[in-house]
């Protein structure tokens, strides 16, 4: 019995006398539309949570590596630090230049959340927990990732402003161009499973393999290790974090697409880029890491979302770690990457993986 | 149809967040405003010409590159989710379909229309 089966056990049975609880026990539509809600409002709220840690984390290590301490002001080791950064934005002056496309403006910063809380809706965090288990949930994630580059470039272009425009150009260019990659490098799996269902996924990679005689457990990072590097490093590149950062560059695009947000509709943008790290960290995880799948049986079924959690923690360690130790790319550097490495790279594995899986087919 | 259901109510729970949130902000936030703060941000330096110029032909070429490819890729997901019941077969013409994407790809590098910094 998964846990959500027990929740809505638990909801459909608690207030048995209450006439709305009859009414929902024989109406089992209306039903799934109320435990549905429950369940999304529950995994956006921890969700935020988790993301809005993610920021105090970043600060946090960052200070550590640069020999500083982060914040340490508020709250003990600056744990609050998050909430008194909302409430900052929430009460910080919103200039809007008068040269703006109002509407697009003020719809970008939208754009730039929604997709990545989507996304999150097809990620099985433990067995049974995830809000829902479509048979094309990677391309769910695949399209919402898409969806993304319009908040980056309509924002760019919305604000009029030059630094803005340049950073949602060079933005789209980017993302695009590495979304191929990303794209192709998730076929591997996909060959492997024979399934787009992230739960399918998941359930391939539980057990042990052998690989060339070594005991290793069952995930695709091990199998898949080229699809992997591809994957993480097209990750890094669709969340543009460092090494990939040219739509930001401080030091020439002053702040990049979001210029000319401030306030809350810089709060949304900046909010949105760090739920794609854990967004995009979570598909890692179900795609290459084994998702809650752990080799030996150390947690009962119902606890096994914490080893979820603790591979997302290390990958996002890796994003975190690897923006202040990188330098960033140059442009054409890193149009070549995408197009003449990646690109090809990718394209060769999925070849090599489909030969390997018609050969290992029973006949 | 029914697991379809959930990602539309996490698209409308999420389109909810992001208008509270800017509404709550557009509600709360103080606004002074002068003719200062409605210029467009140039480092304090006063502002030149307009944003809405013409843009390099390269990021154009970047976008039809990606139609291109993306539409192949697309190709690729239920040929790798139906390989194993399409055999011999089903490798052979995926093997061909991307061979004939390579020679297309082989084309563009001559074309050096990969390459960022060629001029032309």
């Amino acid at each position: 019995m998964s846990v959500w089966d027990r929740l809505s056990a638990w909801f459909l049975g608690l207030p048995l006398v209450h006439p709305a609880a009859v009414w929902l026990k024989a109406h089992p539509d209306p039903a799934f539309v109320i435990l549905t809600l429950l369940k999304i409002v529950f995994i956006l709220f921890v969700f935020l949570t988790v993301v809005s840690y993610l920021v105090w984390a970043e600060r946090k290590i960052c200070g550590r590596m640069q020999g500083r301490f982060g914040p340490n002001r508020v709250g003990i080791f600056g744990l609050l630090q998050p909430l008194a950064d909302v409430v900052k934005l929430l009460f910080k002056e919103e200039s809007m230049p008068g040269s703006v496309n109002k509407v697009i403006f003020s719809i970008a910063p939208g754009l730039a959340i929604v997709p990545a809380l989507v996304s999150f809706s097809v990620v099985p965090v433990g067995p049974g927990l995830a809000v829902t288990d479509v048979n094309v949930g990677l391309l769910v994630f695949l399209a919402m990732s898409s969806i993304g580059v319009y908040a980056v470039v309509l924002g760019g272009w919305a604000s009029n402003n030059k630094y803005a425009l340049i950073g949602g150009l060079r933005s789209a260019a980017q993302m695009i161009s590495y979304e191929l990659a990303m794209g192709i490098s998730t076929i591997g799996v996909i060959l492997l499973v024979g399934s787009l269902s992230m739960v399918e996924i998941v359930k391939a990679q539980a057990g042990w393999i052998h690989v060339f005689g070594l005991p290793l457990p069952g995930w695709f990072v091990f199998t898949q290790p080229v699809a992997f590097l591809i994957f993480m490093i097209t990750a890094f590149a669709e969340t543009n974090r460092t090494p990939f950062d040219l739509p930001e560059a401080e030091s020439e695009l002053v702040a990049g697409f979001h210029t000319e947000y401030s306030s809350m509709k810089f709060g949304l943008f900046f909010l949105g880029e760090y739920s794609n790290i854990i967004t995009i960290c979570a598909i890692a995880v179900t795609l290459f890491l084994g998702g809650w799948t752990w080799p030996w049986h150390w947690l009962p079924e119902s606890l096994q979302f914490i080893w979820f959690f603790v591979k997302l923690a290390v990958l996002v360690f890796v994003f975190i770690w690897a923006r202040w130790t990188l330098p960033r790319f140059r442009y054409d550097q890193l149009m070549d990457l995408g197009w003449k490495v990646l690109l090809p790279v990718s394209l060769g594995w999925v070849v090599l993986t489909a030969v390997v899986v018609y050969m290992r087919m029973p006949r | 149809m029914r697991e379809y259901l959930p990602i539309l109510m996490f698209i409308v729970v999420g389109i909810g967040f992001a208008a509270v949130t800017l509404g709550l902000s557009a509600i709360i936030v103080p606004r002074r405003l002068s003719a200062r703060k409605l210029a467009p941000y140039e480092c304090g330096v006063e502002p030149m010409g307009t944003a809405r110029q013409r843009i390099d032909i390269k990021f154009y070429l970047v976008a039809v590159l990606f139609i291109l490819f993306d539409i192949e890729a697309v190709f690729l997901y239920p040929w790798a989710v139906a390989f194993r019941q399409l055999g011999l077969y089903g490798l052979v013409e995926m093997i061909l379909f991307i061979v004939i994407l390579l020679v297309g790809y082989v084309y563009l590098l001559q074309k050096k229309a990969l390459d960022w910094n060629a001029s032309q």
